[in-house]
């Protein structure tokens, strides 16, 4: 899974642009599309079909540990992009931004997913879980949380908020039964310290308090 | 990513008339799905489609069987495709092929819609600036001369070289499904999946028959009761969380230790999802045994070619094609005839 360069690139603003590029109408939006707006094609300034319910701008709405936010998102902010950048929810990683390492991973509405792939727009209307939103108060861990710490599940600790919130979700799923199902169910979060053997013991731990445990729905 | 209008229509009628046409090489508009192809790609800048429709709110998102007969919602989800009954038991090559692809992240959102029609992950294509009949038809091919360890030795041609990536239509081409499709000017269509993606040739920027409106809303197959005999190996850089270097696909109908039937797909060595006829028609007939084994991988990889990195898979796919069948037939499966033994093809 070689990459090439990374050419990150965290949408940048634009403003005037919007109209240059014969974008409908700020407030046609892919939230009254979710209201269920019967979607009209129609021909912007460029003589292009576009949907009267699209645009570079999308209006969202999501809870994101159990608070609800709206907002108004240039169309290319992945999830990762607006918990970091806009909602500064910075225990979230960026790792590779490719879906390869896992850093990035957050629970929708109770599913782990990789949020560097996931587009803000994709996820309006969901319940987002992130590392923030385990731990039910100052010094109230969330038991996968206890059991990292306790089983020296990291080392530098970047890898770590991704490998936590993908062991909740691997547990849910129910794919924790024996040490050789979680690596399995575990391989899409890499390690570069390679804590693997900690994780594993963490998850073992933790299996029984984290299916009783409630987590954004999970 | 470059800039793009988002839209997600209501319907499968709303999304084929709104969506922007295609094109060709990715310039064009796109439906987006799991978005783990498309949105990786638009971050390297390899596509850049000036909108996206997203498909999230067609439906489509069912698996269900009427008169014996299968459909698969485009939209069903790698995750809920791998662990769905009709998969696990009646066609564990499916479900195998899923479960061994990607990560469990990326199955929770990839679709089966979306995996079919993946792209490629050779290097040169994903970096953006190397020659590329793929993405800049007429360029060239840097991978040809360059760096191939993980490109193709079956259905090449001078102009492209690329792998199919994906490991689920090796799989599901054993069931001769039909693909079917939508666009807006003439409603629904059913394709042959074998006819579905196309070989480079001297166009490896269309990889496939679809249409520039085309949505995929299905997949639609039987499956006989043998194809509880069947499964999906993988022989990979490491044991998880790869692609495949060379994969087999294998539905055995056994009546002792003799093949009635055989069905063999190959991954991680063809440009297109592979089905290896030649080496299934020599199998009829055929007691099972290693060398009848090992000279069906023979027959798989007869004319294929290797290049100066890549020569290793046809070796290696040869031996994964031969322990696909070894396992298939030790298989354990409940009310079919045939060899018994541990279930094979666990790993
Ligand atoms: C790190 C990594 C590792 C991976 N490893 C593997 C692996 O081992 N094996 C494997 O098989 N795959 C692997 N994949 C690929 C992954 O499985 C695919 O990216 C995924 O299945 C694509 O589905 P999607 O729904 O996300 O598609 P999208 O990215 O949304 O779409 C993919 C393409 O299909 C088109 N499309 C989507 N749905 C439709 C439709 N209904 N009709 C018409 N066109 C449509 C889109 O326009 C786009 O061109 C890996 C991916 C990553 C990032
Ligand atoms: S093999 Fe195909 S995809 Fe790769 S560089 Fe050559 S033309 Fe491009
Ligand atoms: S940052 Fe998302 S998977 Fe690596
Ligand atoms: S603890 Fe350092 S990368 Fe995992």
């Amino acid at each position: 899974m070689s990459n090439p360069p990374d050419k990150r690139d965290l949408p940048e603003k634009t403003g005037p642009e919007v109209t240059r590029r014969g974008f409908l109408s700020g407030t046609a939006t892919a939230g009254a599309a979710a209201l269920g707006s019967a979607a009209a094609a129609t021909r912007d300034a460029l003589g292009q079909k576009v949907d009267a319910a699209g645009g570079e701008t999308v209006d969202i709405s999501l809870v994101i540990n159990g608070t609800a936010y709206e907002r108004s998102v240039d169309a290319r902010t992945t999830v990762l992009d607006l918990l970091r950048e806009e909602l500064d929810l910075t225990g979230t990683k960026v790792g590779c931004n490719h879906g390869q390492c896992g850093a990035c991973t957050v629970l929708m509405n109770g599913t782990r997913v990789n949020s560097c792939l996931l587009l803000a727009a994709m996820a309006d209307g969901a319940r987002i879980t992130t590392i923030e939103g385990l731990a039910s108060g100052i010094g109230e861990l969330h038991p996968m949380q206890a059991a990292f710490l306790e089983h020296d599940g990291f080392q530098c600790g970047y890898c770590t908020p991704g490998q936590i919130v993908s062991a909740i979700g691997c547990v849910k799923e129910g794919h924790a039964t024996s040490e050789a199902e979680i690596r399995e169910y575990m391989s899409g979060n890499l390690c570069r310290c390679g804590a693997y053997k900690g994780i594993t013991e963490a998850i073992i731990e933790a299996r029984d308090a984290t299916n009783s445990s409630d987590v954004g729905g999970a | 990513m470059k800039p793009f209008r988002y839209q997600a229509p209501g319907s499968v009628d709303a999304a084929v008339e709104v969506v922007e046409p295609m094109g060709v090489a990715g310039q064009g508009g796109a439906f987006l799905a799991g978005g783990t192809t498309l949105i990786d790609l638009m971050k390297l800048h390899v596509v850049t489609p000036p909108s996206l429709t997203d498909v999230k709110r067609l439906g489509l998102d069912q698996i269900e069987e009427t008169d014996g007969e299968i459909r698969v919602g485009s939209r069903v989800t790698m995750a809920e495709a791998s662990e769905h009954p009709l998969f696990l038991e009646r066609a564990p090559a499916l479900s195998d092929a899923l479960w061994k692809a990607a990560s469990p992240q990326l199955r929770n959102i990839a679709t089966l819609g979306g995996n079919v029609l993946q792209r490629t992950r050779c290097p040169y294509f994903r970096d953006n600036v190397s020659p590329c009949n793929k993405r800049d038809p007429g360029s060239g091919c840097a991978a040809i001369g360059g760096i191939n360890r993980l490109l193709a030795v079956l259905g090449t041609s001078e102009n492209c070289i690329a792998t199919y990536a994906g490991d689920f239509a090796n799989a599901l081409i054993l069931f001769d499904p039909v693909v079917e499709t939508r666009t807006a000017a003439d409603g629904p269509r059913q394709i042959p999946f074998s006819d579905l993606h196309v070989l480079p040739g001297d166009n490896p920027a269309k990889e496939t028959i679809l249409g520039d409106d085309e949505l995929i809303t299905g997949y639609r197959f039987k499956l006989p009761d043998w194809a509880r005999r069947s499964l999906y190996v993988k022989a990979r850089d490491r044991e998880s969380y790869a692609f495949a270097l060379a994969s087999a696909a294998v539905a055995l109908d056994l009546d002792g230790d003799t093949i009635r039937e055989a069905r063999l797909g190959l991954g991680g060595v063809a440009t297109v999802p592979w089905r290896a006829r030649e080496a299934e028609e020599f199998l009829k007939g055929k007691t099972v045994s290693e060398e009848t084994a090992l000279e069906t991988g023979r027959i798989a990889f007869d004319g294929a070619q290797g290049y100066e990195h890549n020569a290793f898979k046809i070796p290696l796919g040869r031996q994964v094609v031969a322990k696909a069948i070894l396992d298939a037939a030790k298989m354990d499966v409940a009310g079919a005839a045939g060899m018994t033994g541990q279930s094979g093809g666990a790993n």
